[in-house]
């Protein structure tokens, strides 16, 4: 066939390790500190600071902590789905990143249906919390992850709305592709505002956080779908979480504000401060807005951003085709 | 190429279950494992457990899950068309308005019948 | 000889989770190994170079039906707790129709001259499929969105009468 298999599977394998391990150190353990350093400084108080040179270590004590929790499974819980939940969240945010494309040529496979992709491997998640949620004989998980569900599938909506108003601009689902149109085109974020400001709002509400969090809020459901998981499940709930998180805000950067583009420094770095500006803008839109009600946010989703969103469609489709 | 694409594929999600499996496997490994009848409680503050766990009876997850089927239907079927309409003209955009319009109709009908009330 | 190992563990994978489906007691994971069903039946149609409706047989089938079906679970009676009954008595007869039909297909299969489609397949299915529907398959195209409005009436119809 021409292609040397044992290559490209060994080739596969090396970046699937390369990326995960990025994703656990620079999506959630940095991720994490970077919330909690954030949240700090936005309430005027210090936040971890203790633990290695101004507290960048807090996250890998965590973690180690985390690693020798015991492993508590509740009675009469469905142990092969119970296991399961937190590792098909995980890889589900894992999945996302292989159409981001980091530099010109660092994308670790363009698929032709890039963005198609990224939304079917962001659907999946949504399995996740459900089985857990089930799986944990527990009426607070079980409601947790029902509303998480409905809530996530929702957005999945306007999402998709916000993917194809830039497919249409740029003529293609590839994520490569997309990022070369804008560097002929401009950045998509000026042509496509609606369409960003769905996004983000969408997105937000994908990953489960402020002003979206409902499903996990301590006051109202402990701790929603996740309240029956202990030590390291929890931990790898929370990567599949923030590494979904990263990967919006990757996608984010991409599909509207140019992907690695930008004069003078390395591509890659362009990406970086693009991709934590938006990840800043997501965590300072946590600690200042209070959580919306569950019927606020499906009214939300389904009465505005959905028609708005479609409606916007039609607008680009109008303007591009006469 | 494709092919290869595709195989990258298979291996993140087969890779990726064993490395979201090996700090179980550590957990595994280094954590003690006293399973005792008070942890294993089903955790609702505090309280003894009581009464089946599922929640009630309520056709309101099932309306949205239901409407989100249909319009990710509808979705799908954008995307192909946004790719491909630039090239097909107006008769493509009309096409396009046309089937939204229909949906919309839907959207509508599910908003006055009052299924997307969570109340 | 890839796409062969391919083709065999994908097989496996579906046709696994598919008895899981059918046979286990318990409901939650009977819906749930659909979805491993599902996503082998995705690589069954990338396997045919079918990228595009791979795509979207994650994203509905893995991604909203599923969904759906596990909130229908929750409405039934008996909710997460059902346990339902897997075999009666008619098990060996039942083995032996099974057998014979599966024989027969088997037969009418082999047998069969399957015709092929002549010509190559695109490099890229989306955008085909794209000028498919908004050109030839105009009326197919526009009939699916009131195939589409009438499910979508009769569904809220029948669910809010259950009130």
């Amino acid at each position: 066939m021409g292609v040397n298999w044992p290559l490209e599977i060994g080739r596969a394998i090396a970046l699937t390790v390369v990326m995960f391990t990025f994703l656990a150190v620079v999506t959630a353990m940095l991720g994490v500190l970077l919330e909690r350093k954030i949240g700090g400084w936005i309430q005027s108080r210090l936040g971890p600071k203790h633990v290695g040179p101004q507290g960048l270590l807090q996250t890998v004590a965590d973690t180690i902590k985390l690693l020798q929790k015991e492993h508590i499974t509740p009675q009469a819980a469905d142990v092969v789905i119970f296991n399961a939940a937190p590792l098909i969240v995980a890889v589900a945010g894992l999945m996302d990143w292989l159409v981001i494309p980091f530099a010109p040529g660092a994308i670790v496979r363009d698929l032709n249906i890039g963005i198609l992709f990224f939304a079917a491997m962001a659907s999946m998640t949504v399995i996740g919390i459900l089985a857990g949620g089930f799986a944990s004989n527990n009426k607070y998980a079980l409601l947790g992850g029902l509303r998480s569900a409905a809530q996530m599938v929702s957005y999945e909506l306007p999402l998709a709305v916000g993917l194809i108003a830039v497919a249409m601009e740029a003529g293609t689902l590839s994520t490569v592709g997309i990022v070369n149109a804008q560097i002929r085109n401009g950045w998509y974020i000026l042509y496509q505002l609606p369409a960003f400001v769905i996004f983000m709002i969408a997105a937000t509400a994908e990953v489960n956080r402020v002003p979206f969090d409902l499903p996990e809020a301590e006051s109202e459901l402990v701790a929603g779908y996740f309240s029956e998981y202990t030590g390291m499940r929890f931990a790898l709930f929370q990567l599949g979480e923030y590494a979904e998180m990263f990967a919006m805000a990757a996608l984010a950067t991409t599909l509207f504000l140019g992907g690695w583009s930008g004069p003078i420094l390395p591509p890659v770095v362009w990406f970086f401060i693009k991709m934590y500006a938006i990840v800043f803008f997501f965590m300072w839109m946590r600690w200042t807005y209070p959580r919306l009600r569950l019927d606020q946010l499906l009214n939300l989703s389904w009465k505005l951003l959905l028609p708005a969103g479609l409606l916007w469609i039609l607008i680009t489709g109008y303007r591009i085709a006469f | 190429m494709l092919l290869v694409d595709w195989l990258y594929v298979g291996v993140f999600v087969a890779v990726g279950l064993v490395m979201a499996a090996l700090p179980l496997g550590i957990v595994w490994l280094l954590a003690p494992q006293f399973p005792q009848a008070q942890k294993r409680l089903t955790y609702e503050s505090g309280v003894v457990p009581f009464g089946q766990a599922w929640a009630q009876f309520n056709v309101r997850y099932y309306l949205f899950a239901l409407v989100f089927v249909i319009f990710d239907v509808e979705v799908i079927y954008l995307y192909p068309w946004a790719i491909v309409f630039q090239r097909l003209g107006k008769f493509a955009f009309v096409e396009m308005l046309i089937f939204l319009i229909i949906l919309l109709i839907g959207l509508a009908y599910a908003w006055r019948k009052g299924a997307l009330e969570w109340a | 000889m890839g796409e062969l190992a391919a083709f065999i563990i994908l097989s496996v994978i579906t046709l696994a989770s598919a008895v899981v489906v059918v046979t286990s007691g318990n409901i939650v994971r009977s819906a749930l190994s659909l979805v491993p069903t599902f996503l082998g039946i995705t690589g069954l149609y990338i396997l045919l170079q079918a990228e595009f409706v791979a795509g979207i047989q994650v994203l509905i089938y893995a991604g909203a039906i599923t969904v759906l079906i596990l909130f229908v679970i929750m409405l039934t009676e008996g909710g997460t707790g059902l346990r339902t009954r897997q075999v009666n008595e008619q098990v060996p007869l039942g083995m032996l129709a099974a057998a014979v039909l599966a024989l027969i297909l088997i037969a009418v299969f082999s047998g069969t001259e399957w015709p092929k489609a002549s010509g190559s397949l695109p490099q890229y299915t989306a955008a085909p499929i794209g000028e498919a529907f908004l050109t030839s398959a105009v009326l197919i195209f526009e009939i699916t969105s009131l195939v589409l409005l009438v499910s979508l009436m009769g569904a809220i119809i029948i669910a809010r009468r259950e009130r």
